[in-house]
């Protein structure tokens, strides 16, 4: 049984990457020199949120394919997805784009199952060029999935804020030299019973380590062959409980293992428990560990995007918040096992 | 890992919630929002034709437009971030709950967005408000119909 | 005349302290605590208690939204003792007029003038 496990022989790389963030993110964010291109206005000098977040991704996109000099007509696929209702920011980006497009839901854990679905692709020789990636606006989830902007409700130190910023990478056969897809882990649906939408690291934790758990022993690795596993959007919350349940399942040390969310905003503590978003992993990952990737700090690397899957009707309803989590490893070694 | 054994684990580790500190931050913010209110009704029994009783209406009504312009320029968040229950329960928080909603809707046209949503967060307050007026009402005008007390 | 700002601070503080015990022990949502103190306010004018209070305590109970529910009732009250049942529901609006119609008022006039932001 495979049980969500992926091998991908011919090892399809990333050729180039492109992140956007806004006027917050530039001005807080630990990652602002390395994103390409942020925002003086939240929505892009668009008419509403949701254009801007459009844009957000549109200008990912645009700059990933002018690194490598691709036009968009040489692109086969487009997958990617937010957390808008019906994802039309994601939807709209494509339309003008006009690329074959994949619409791909898996909340926060978005930038990695994108990608994830990017590499079977291209691995089957089903595509010679994709482009995969996820975005996040503040404004425009905050509005769907709790209260107006303007709106005065006391966040405890587990809520975390959703970061408005996109990224998208240029994903093609493989070339030596670049950083290449070895493997991933598809991940199951896990519900702790947490009921909290303000605690999203508690509900998210287990579904990462449950994930963490099928990719060491599917693909017969520890935790030491990486230069770093790094989650998604934990917060520093989720990560403690995350570290935490490492212990408790066997794992000899945490040393090595990062969270996006907990770093992206560094220390402040106006953003309580962290960074999160579909747009936190999918910036962080393809500018500061993408980057490690290519100077050689990182040789090998765990990327574990988180998500929660839940609606503002299901809390309504009294349901508890079911999790995802989906793991890529990305190595600068020609090689996929050794 | 069982639900139960994880929700343990989660408990012990989530930071706990600063219950005093956040009591004393309400009182201190509820509490001045209150005076501010009282001195507003001064003003206007002293330089209207308001009485102590009949003073409330228009200090409320000023508290609100006080509200809408703190909330407009997103300022009443953060005082509520500081004061929690000190800013959401005196009716200041009702308009912010109203103004924020209607602010926010714009982007949907002012028929369908800023008509159709203005109460999301305030409509229940006026729902439940209503409807115990109406039973307490209805007992007690019922039980002086009896005899049992009186008005 | 100054021991009324005094009270007034007081009662309104220790109505906001019931409100945040509410949200962090009992772990309400914001809109449920809210319910609750008002149904609190209309049952408390039921039993002949809420206008003593604002007798002592000025806009420490009128400003809090308990006075809402208050209102409500005692319109209502108002108007069942002039004309019997049918003013349970007649009467309701009229002492509370203030606040609804500011709150619509003010909240169309806030929406044209400003623009929700993302700060934090």
């Amino acid at each position: 049984m495979k049980n969500g496990v992926l091998t991908f022989s011919s090892m399809p790389s990333l050729y180039s990457t492109g992140v956007t963030a806004g006027p917050l993110e530039k001005k807080k964010s630990v990652f602002a020199e390395q994103f390409d291109k942020a925002y003086e206005d939240e929505r892009c000098d668009l008419s509403t949120n949701e254009h801007g977040h459009k844009q957000l991704m549109y200008d990912a996109v645009m700059i990933a394919l002018s690194k490598e000099k691709k036009t968009i007509d040489k692109i086969d696929f487009f997958l990617t997805g937010d957390l808008v209702n019906q994802m039309t920011p994601s939807n709209f980006t494509a339309h003008e784009l006009g690329i074959p497009y994949i619409g791909m839901f898996a909340a926060c854990a978005t930038s990695v199952s994108s990608m994830i679905t990017a590499a079977l692709l291209a691995d089957a020789e089903q595509a010679r060029w994709l482009i995969a990636g996820s975005s996040s606006q503040h404004n425009a989830i905050e509005r769907q999935f709790r209260y107006p902007l303007a709106y005065g409700s006391q966040k405890g130190a587990t809520a975390q804020w959703t970061v408005t910023a996109a990224g998208a990478v240029l994903i093609g056969q493989h070339k030596e030299g670049n950083p290449s897809i070895c493997c991933a882990t598809v991940g199951k649906v896990v519900d702790m019973g947490m009921t909290d939408p303000l605690n999203m690291g508690a509900a998210m934790a287990p579904a990462a380590m449950e994930t963490l758990s099928c990719h060491l022993k599917g693909h017969k690795k520890t935790i030491d062959d990486y230069d770093t596993i790094i989650t998604g959007d934990l917060g520093s919350n989720g990560f403690k409980i995350f570290k935490a349940l490492a212990n408790e399942n066997g794992l000899s040390h945490t040393k090595n293992f990062r969270d996006a969310g907990e770093e992206f905003y560094g220390n402040d503590p106006s953003f309580n428990a962290g960074a999160s978003g579909s747009g936190c992993s999918a910036a962080v990952f393809l500018s500061d560990v993408y980057n490690k990737l290519q100077k050689r700090e990182y040789k090998r690397v765990l990327l574990i995007a988180t998500g929660a899957l839940l609606s503002p009707l299901t809390y309504q309803q009294g349901d508890s918040i079911p999790c995802i989590a989906h793991a890529i490893e990305v190595t600068m070694d020609g090689v996929s096992v050794y | 890992m069982e639900q139960e054994k994880y929700a343990h684990l989660e408990k012990e580790l989530s930071p706990k919630t600063p219950i005093l500190k956040n009591v004393i931050k309400a009182f201190l913010v509820g509490g001045s929002i209150c005076l501010t209110g009282q001195c507003i009704a001064l003003f206007y029994i002293t330089y209207f034709d308001f009485t102590e009783r009949t003073a409330s209406n228009p200090t409320v009504a000023t508290m609100i437009f006080i509200s809408m312009l703190l909330t407009g320029f997103g300022l009443y968040k953060k005082i509520s971030q500081f004061g929690g229950a000190g800013a959401s329960v005196p009716i200041t928080g009702f308009g912010n709950a109203v103004v924020s909603s209607a602010i926010e809707h714009k982007s949907e046209g002012y028929v369908l967005g800023v008509g159709g949503n203005m109460f999301k967060l305030a409509g229940s307050v006026i729902l439940f408000g209503v409807f115990s007026a109406f039973i307490v009402a209805l007992i007690k005008t019922i039980l002086v119909k009896f005899g049992v007390v009186s008005w | 005349m100054i021991s009324i700002y005094i009270t007034s601070f007081i009662v309104g503080g220790l109505i906001c302290v019931i409100g945040q015990l509410l949200m962090d022990v009992a772990k309400l949502t914001p809109a449920h605590t809210l319910c609750s103190l008002v149904v609190a306010g209309s049952i408390l004018d039921g039993f002949g208690l809420y206008e003593p209070l604002i007798d002592f305590a000025g806009a420490g109970a009128t400003i809090p939204i308990t006075s809402f529910g208050n209102a409500l009732t005692h319109g209502a009250l108002a108007e069942a003792e002039k004309h019997g049942l049918i003013g349970v529901v007649t009467g309701m609006f009229e002492v509370t007029s203030s606040g609804i119609s500011a709150a619509i008022i003010f909240g169309l006039i806030g929406a044209l003038l400003f623009t929700s932001k993302g700060n934090v």
